[in-house]
């Protein structure tokens, strides 16, 4: 072996070391802010956390019981309008449009998963806060519900299509008409996909800040009506962090840790579930 | 199901038949149709309310650097400035990182190691923003102010992007949570189009003598370039639109300075402090127009992204004429 | 028990060589590359068994055999790109001019033992560039242009790209990129091609320009070529193999393996009975 080609083994096995360290330390990350989160917020997740509401600015003690509802609720009601319109939406792509019109409507859906969240919010605001005249749960639910629809939709679409065609042929072969045939024979089929996919959607809004800081904006009470302003675990973590208060970055940390926690175990049980058999559509 | 046997009474059976099938088509195609008007809605909310500073200013809204809710005027630039700033530094740090991890799971790491990690980037990328900007605040700030900022400014301080003072946050320190945000995106997609590339394109490298990396890095990566083009421009388009990590750290000052360790702003950071305190219309579709010209950059920049992701991975599929 | 000539390769030819006067031609040439006593197995399947051949020097050789015979697999051997396969595994013997590839460099032995691919495979680059680039990471020092040229003419390709050096690759129609990928392995200046059915993508016009092409690159370069087309083995090859379920059932010079074989399993494969 000449020198020149011993030179270039020796970049060759180099430079693919490096490579395996880019990999490590990428992952390393994730592994590090869970390290961190379990580290300074693990301590301060107690029954007071869950269940007391914000203690006045400057007191120590008190909970997030009012954010991690609001955030309960809004999450709900987001589902309740942008699921609905993304499974059926989705449903129309995979069973009943013509080509051009799917087109329209997967290219319109891609869109609004590339808009970024902040600029969601503006448009929630607009739509809902406005003619409202004040903050509330639904402007929240709003702009959430929204970011859920292209997930959901693209995702129902995906597993639709994929039922394999004897399960359609065999339904439709015995007399039921098409839409009987996708409610009860295709739909069910794709159950799974499309439920782990619905859960995908919701933690990534479920971590969102930007689009409800003027939509539900926040509340140091909890709020009793979805018309009002609301607290969410994620605008409170944003407010106590960047507070002056030690207190209340400790309580940041404790929610970020419960945020965090939620957010990885759906993702990880609907990736799990869904990779037997189904690639999960990226976001 | 209405209708006897296919015979007698058939005409009815099958009118019943179709209209069940096209009141399920019309709606579904109704909350199809829902999202292009969301859309559509959005992108015309956009433009209309933001009127009143495209009139006032035209394009010298995007080149003054005056941002004075008091004396009502407003110049986008400090954002602009922020905001590409922060980005190029983000993309700097994450895209050699990104492509190198890239690398190794495509071409180095066993398929069932590459899975895994794969799956812990992909969490990764589920992390929601809010809680990168706490390690943001409570971590990379003080370290960038006691270890990073002496260890550039104190050798390298007479260059205009290493001055000091740094109070810990700022452009650098966005820039690199935006690079550990962006990183899973540019491995994922980076991956999946190393992937594609055909085996026998590094078949052939390797039946020239070449070495594993020399096959990697001068065959296989350049016939993957677009993709990994594409990725960098969807790990942009992420970047642009950050609005919380990077408004807990970089320091919230409408200014635009050389240096990195200054406090700046961005378009996106802006927004999310001031538009609950917007006084007046002006101001509020000044913020507003700084967000249809968020809206604009990532709506090109990802359209730009899916175009060279899906070239490169067709051109995977049927290259030799 | 076989010996070539030459004393320092010793080769165990399987006694399928017969005649005497096979023999004779096998026994006079030097062979540049011998196989003996190989098998090789894809994690616990065995593709091939107990393979004993030889590639002679500056000659065709060709291995033959219906589909899934393995004979693509044994020619992988020969320059170690078996080992892209996590699970393969060799043992035996395979000789380079006398010494054992398994003990050398593989980055080494590949630039001496050069491929060309069933489907062409050039580079997304120039083809003045899919030319240069063996040589520019062998560090060649020389002029570049003038190898090109060199390489180009002896694939035939020279007349119809010297004025379009610069241009992609893939502007080039199939028979014409299968002949660049032949002039990038020979721009390493290879001591042995191997050739994996290199003409099954092309149409009836290129495959005959490249039958014409191996037989003057055997002037040049020794090649062992696989193909599943019997005539193409017949019309270009010196000696050939014939394979079938991993084993080499015969190994004569071209012309006596297809009038008067030995076995009557290759007979009834060039007959055509089964492919």
């Amino acid at each position: 072996m000449n020198a020149k080609l011993r030179w270039r083994k020796f970049v060759s096995n180099f430079m693919l070391a490096m490579t395996g360290v880019c990999a490590f330390v990428s992952v390393l990350v994730l592994f590090f802010i869970l390290g961190y989160l379990v580290f300074n917020g693990g301590a301060s997740i107690n029954w007071d956390f869950f269940t007391k509401l914000p203690k006045p600015v400057g007191e120590t003690g008190g909970g997030m019981s009012n954010a991690i509802i609001g955030s309960g609720k809004i999450l709900l009601l987001a589902s309740i309008f942008g699921v609905p319109i993304g499974f059926l939406g989705g449903v129309y792509l995979a069973e009943f449009s013509g080509k051009g019109m799917a087109s329209v409507v997967r290219y319109a859906a891609d869109l609004l998963n590339g808009v970024p969240s902040i600029v969601i919010g503006i448009f929630a605001y607009g739509v809902v806060v406005l003619p409202l005249k004040h903050f509330s749960a639904y402007a929240g639910a709003f702009a959430l519900g929204m970011m859920m629809i292209p997930i959901t939709l693209r995702s129902t679409e995906e597993f639709l299509k994929n039922v394999p065609r004897m399960l359609r042929e065999g339904a439709m072969a015995l007399g039921a008409s098409k839409w009987k045939t996708i409610a009860t024979v295709i739909v069910p089929a794709a159950y799974r996909g499309i439920v782990t996919a619905i859960l995908l959607a919701l933690a990534r809004v479920a971590g969102e800040t930007a689009p409800l800081l003027f939509t539900a904006f926040g509340n140091r009470f909890a709020s009793t009506s979805f018309s009002q302003p609301t607290a969410t675990l994620p605008v409170m973590i944003y407010t106590y962090a960047v507070s002056p208060y030690e207190d209340w970055h400790r309580q940041a940390w404790a929610a970020g840790l419960v945020l965090l926690g939620l957010i990885l175990i759906i993702n990880i049980l609907a990736r799990t579930i869904l990779s037997r058999g189904i690639a999960v559509p990226r976001s | 199901m209405k209708g006897a046997g296919p015979s007698a009474g058939s005409r009815t059976f099958f009118s019943k038949l179709r209209e069940g099938d096209e009141i399920a088509r019309l709606v579904t195609m109704i909350f199809a149709a829902t999202v292009v008007v969301i859309v559509a809605a959005l992108v015309w909310e956009l433009w209309t309310n933001s009127a009143l500073p495209r009139q006032k200013f035209g394009f010298h809204f995007f080149v003054t650097e005056v941002w004075d809710p008091i004396a009502d005027q407003y110049g986008a630039l400090p954002f602009v400035y922020g905001t590409l700033v922060t980005s190029i530094v983000a993309l700097l740090i994450a895209v050699p990182l990104g492509i190198g991890a890239a690398i190794f799971l495509a071409e180095l790491a066993p398929p069932r190691v590459s899975d895994t990690l794969q799956f812990f980037i992909d969490l990764l990328a589920a992390v929601p923003s809010v809680i990168y900007g706490l390690l943001g605040v409570f971590i990379i700030v003080p370290v960038m102010r006691t270890v990073i900022f002496p260890a550039l400014n104190t050798p390298f301080g007479f260059l205009p992007i290493f001055k000091g003072p740094s109070y810990g946050v700022g452009f650098f320190t966005a820039g690199i949570v935006l690079a550990i945000m962006v990183i899973p995106y540019i491995i994922s997609v980076s991956r999946e189009v190393l992937l594609s590339v055909p085996r026998d394109q590094r078949e052939a490298a390797l039946a020239l003598g070449s070495t594993r990396w020399e096959s990697t890095w001068k065959v296989v990566v350049p016939f993957a370039r677009t993709g990994i083009m594409g990725s960098i421009f969807l790990a942009l388009a992420r970047a642009l639109g950050e609005t919380m990590a990077v408004t807990m750290v970089i320091g919230n000052t409408p200014k635009v300075a050389a240096s990195l360790f200054a406090p700046g702003y961005s378009i996106a950071a802006v927004i999310a402090n001031e538009f609950t305190e917007a006084t007046g219309d002006l101001y509020l579709q000044s913020l507003i127009e700084l967000g249809l010209v968020l809206f604009l950059l990532t709506f090109i920049l990802n359209g730009l992204a899916r175009i060279l992701i899906i070239v490169t991975t067709q051109k995977g599929s049927g290259v030799a004429g | 028990m076989r010996a070539s000539a030459k004393p320092e390769f010793s080769v165990n030819i399987t006694t399928n060589i017969t005649t005497p006067a096979a023999r004779e031609t096998a026994a006079a040439l030097p062979m540049r590359m011998t196989i003996s006593q190989v098998n090789f197995y894809y994690g616990t399947k065995q593709i091939l068994f107990d393979i004993n051949m030889g590639i002679a020097d500056k000659r065709v050789t060709a291995l033959i055999g219906p589909s899934g015979c393995g004979k693509s697999t044994l020619l992988r051997t020969l320059n170690r790109m078996h080992e892209t396969v996590n699970t393969s595994r060799l043992e035996g013997d395979i000789l380079l001019d006398g010494q054992d590839i398994l003990a050398q460099d593989v980055t080494a032995l590949r630039r001496r033992v050069g491929m060309v691919f069933q489907r062409p495979n050039p580079f997304p680059k120039s083809i003045f560039d899919n030319i240069a680039y063996g040589p520019k990471i062998n560090g060649f020092k020389g002029s570049l242009a003038d190898l090109v040229e060199k390489s180009l003419r002896h694939a035939a390709l020279w007349e119809e790209v010297k004025d379009h050096l610069h241009k992609s690759a893939y502007e080039l129609s199939g028979g014409q990129q299968q002949r660049l990928c032949i002039a990038r392995a020979l721009a390493v200046e290879p001591e042995v091609l191997l050739m994996d059915e290199p003409c099954s993508a092309l149409d009836p016009i290129s495959t005959a320009k490249i039958e014409e092409l191996m037989v003057e690159l055997k002037n040049l370069t020794t090649i062992a070529i696989v193909t599943h087309n019997m005539q193409q083995a017949a019309r270009v090859s010196d000696f050939t193999a014939f394979l079938l379920t991993g084993q080499i059932i015969e190994f004569s010079p071209t012309p006596q393996l297809f009038t008067t074989p030995s076995d009557p399993r290759t007979e009834a494969y060039i007959t055509g009975r089964f492919g």
